[in-house]
């Protein structure tokens, strides 16, 4: 996702391998090549204020590499993984990216979670015939621009969730939990004025009465605002049953103040910080049945892959991974699987190769849009493939509640908030 | 409806921006100090105080008062460390040291500010309110905090008339503020009146800080428009005045208030900005300035 991930920071974690020597991008025999490793460079920003979201890409990458050599690397080689610290700035990873490409020969790239990062390095994909996949980042616009200039930019593959599936996937958590169970009718769309809700909200107004949920008003909220008062004041006046959210970069403030103020409407959809397992803490218990979308939750067994990767990480940094260290995890994997496929390091191989990926990560089942589709290169959202989770803080504990078949409890609201046509 | 809602809301925000400004208008009309530091030591106590509940599990009683006794501290080290060394210099010149110590108080503001982010993030920060659960008034459903928020503001301010009109500690500071070199004259030690000034500050700003926590919450990002609010409120009622910075305080809050009901948000620190540059034109020394 884009502007709270400026939030993020990165802790330092250098796992820097020496790599042997440089390597041509012409194809290198298989077997019997021991000296030689596959570097994949992470950027991230390592320096700067500590935050709970920019270390995880760097630890879950970590635990995946060491296992994928553990488990005899690729083909004979291992993984090495450089990081460069971007500060979270796009100028800065520019010129990460041309020192890991050129003097470094990294074989493809990791790199951030602020669209505006990866918007400006996807032209120097193509430019310097590198992949990148990215592990955050909710831009629709990333893949967009693949259509546009597919041979130049196919080098870049979206490894998390487009703003437009992100609403999809709310939708369809809405249908069933609010329409299905709960009768709701009426909402209002409550997002903050960014980047990235430009395509979600836009494709809210389009699913939500799809699935029955009127849409009432559609309000956007400067993130700079510190007092909700008069916004919860006006979402009211509405009588909406449900406030459908977009929100990342604000979260604590809008958070404690509809629960000091017992606004009776709920709040359902994206609101980043909620996913922290910190959160609770952040806003004093505030976020008591407060619904988020996520694509992972403790405890929830999203494919057989998730729950191991979690306890691991737990043990071994002690505290959960945030939404980047799960993708960045399954990257590595998918990573060495598409070279492995594709025999070779070369970029257009590699390409190839990564296009039919066909992976169950932790997350899901990963699966890219293919070349013709508006959104080449994102990831496949569905039943099949990926459906994130809908959770929702109780009792200091993040509960699942869909899909139904990794729910782990059922949807509980604090008192002051009314269910139905009573607002 | 919408009338009582501002009414109300306007109420517990100027209340708040009221105790705020008192300080910033004490220590410039006592010790001619421009406290540019003003809101990263309000910001100083909110995170302290959420600290304490994050990191300590203190509760909600103990949190804010370390918040307090954080904004407290910040203040006389802000004194001790920063203004009273410039004050004392030999070594700049009388004319420039009100320049100097602007100066330093806002790169002081700004090292607070930036160790904040750099322990805690720049994100926000509330601390667990002490008042919970709503009540009516005219209909309005009004968070008992906000309250809670507006009593201990006034009666903060009532304590601290008591101080100043009826202690002779507080007539000596307030002598101080009229006339420094009369006060010297009269045998009382200025640099007493000075820390005692600060100390009173130092309370004010805890005690702000922490229940604007309690309230609305602040981040790092909140510092520069705390000050600003501050700075633009002393200046409106006077500076050097007390009661003008009550006054304006509740001017500037109400007009915050009704520009975020009737316009949006996003805009309502606009017009206290304008009014301020108003204000500069027609009537310099504001509402109620002596100076």
């Amino acid at each position: 996702m884009t502007d709270p991930n400026k939030r993020r920071h990165g802790l330092r974690l250098v796992l820097a391998i020496a790599i042997a020597g440089l390597f041509a991008a012409s194809a290198w025999a298989q077997d019997g090549v021991t000296d030689k490793t596959i570097r994949i460079g992470m950027f991230g920003p390592l320096t700067g204020p500590v935050s709970i979201y920019g270390y995880p890409i760097n630890d879950g990458a970590i635990a995946a590499y060491k296992a994928v050599n553990d488990a005899g690397g690729i083909n004979g080689r291992k993984i090495e993984i450089v990081t460069y610290d971007n500060h979270s700035s796009a100028a800065e990873s520019v010129r990460a990216f041309q020192r890991a490409a050129s003097e470094d020969h990294v074989n493809a790239v990791i790199a951030s979670y602020i669209s505006e990062v990866v918007l400006a390095l996807e032209p120097w994909t193509g430019r310097l015939k590198t992949v990148m996949v990215t592990p955050g980042a909710a831009s629709d616009v990333i893949t967009q621009n693949i259509a546009k200039d597919y041979d130049n930019l196919k080098y870049t593959f979206h490894g998390y969730l487009t703003s437009t599936s992100l609403s999809d996937l709310v939708c369809a958590a809405a249908k069933d939990l609010l329409v299905n169970q709960l009768h709701m009718k009426t909402a209002v769309v409550m997002s903050e004025d960014a980047a990235w809700t430009t395509p979600l909200d836009a494709e809210y107004v389009k699913c939500l009465p799809q699935i029955g949920l009127q849409v009432l008003d559609h309000i956007r909220v400067s993130p700079d605002t510190t007092d909700f008062t008069p916004i919860f004041n006006k979402i009211e006046g509405e009588k909406p049953d449900v406030m459908i959210t977009g929100i990342s970069h604000v979260g604590v403030q809008p958070t404690a103040q509809w629960k000091q103020q017992e606004v009776p409407i709920p709040m359902f959809g994206i609101s980043s910080q909620a996913t922290n397992s910190s959160f609770w803490n952040d806003t004093n218990g505030a976020v008591e049945g407060v619904l988020y979308q996520a694509v992972s939750g403790p405890d929830v067994a999203v494919t057989p892959k998730t729950l191991p990767f979690v306890n691991a990480f737990k043990a071994k940094y002690g505290n959960f991974p945030s939404y980047c260290g799960y993708t960045a995890y399954d990257e590595v994997y998918y990573l060495a699987d598409a070279f492995k496929r594709a025999g070779s390091t070369d970029p257009d191989k590699l390409v190839d190769a990564l296009e039919k990926t066909d992976y169950v990560g932790t997350i899901g089942r990963v699966q890219f849009k293919g070349k013709d589709s508006p959104n080449p290169h994102a990831l496949k959202v569905g039943p099949d493939t990926i459906t994130g989770l809908m959770l929702q803080w109780q009792d200091g504990k993040q509960t699942n509640l869909w899909p139904a078949n990794v729910a782990n409890g059922k949807l509980k609201f604090p008192k002051f908030i009314k269910i139905g046509s009573t607002n | 409806m919408l009338f009582w809602q501002i009414l109300i809301d306007g109420f517990a925000i100027s209340s708040l921006y009221a105790l705020g400004a008192t300080g910033f208008a004490l220590i410039f009309g006592v010790s001619g100090v421009l406290n540019l530091s003003h809101g990263a030591l309000m910001v100083a106590a909110v995170v302290a105080a959420w600290a304490a509940g994050d990191q300590l599990h203190a509760g909600p009683y103990a949190g804010a008062g370390l918040g307090v006794a954080v904004g407290f501290g910040a203040t006389l080290l802000t004194y001790f460390l920063i203004v009273r060394p410039l004050q004392q210099s030999r070594k700049i010149r009388e004319e420039e040291k009100e320049i100097f110590i602007l100066t330093a108080t806002l790169l002081w503001g700004i090292m607070i500010q930036e160790l904040i982010a750099y322990l805690y993030t720049n994100n926000a920060k509330t601390v667990a309110p002490i008042v919970q659960g709503v009540v009516r008034i005219a209909g309005v459903r009004t968070p008992s905090n906000e309250i809670f928020t507006a009593v201990v503001c006034w009666l903060v301010i009532g304590v601290l008339w008591l101080l100043v009109n009826r202690t002779r500690a507080g007539k000596a500071v307030l002598a101080a503020s009229m006339n420094p070199r009369g006060v010297t004259l009269l045998g009382i030690e200025l640099s007493q009146i000075y820390i005692a000034v600060w100390a009173i500050y130092g309370a004010l700003v805890g005690i702000a800080g922490v229940l604007l926590g309690m309230f609305l919450g602040v981040s790092s990002y909140s510092v520069g428009p705390l000050t600003a609010s501050a700075f633009s409120i002393v200046v409106l009622g006077g500076l050097g005045s007390v009661s003008g910075a009550l006054i304006a305080a509740y001017v500037v809050g109400y007009l915050e208030t009704l520009t975020a009901y009737l316009v949006s948000p996003a805009y309502r620190t606009i017009p206290a900005l304008l009014l301020l540059v108003a204000v500069m034109y027609v009537r310099p020394r504001g509402l109620l300035g002596r100076r």
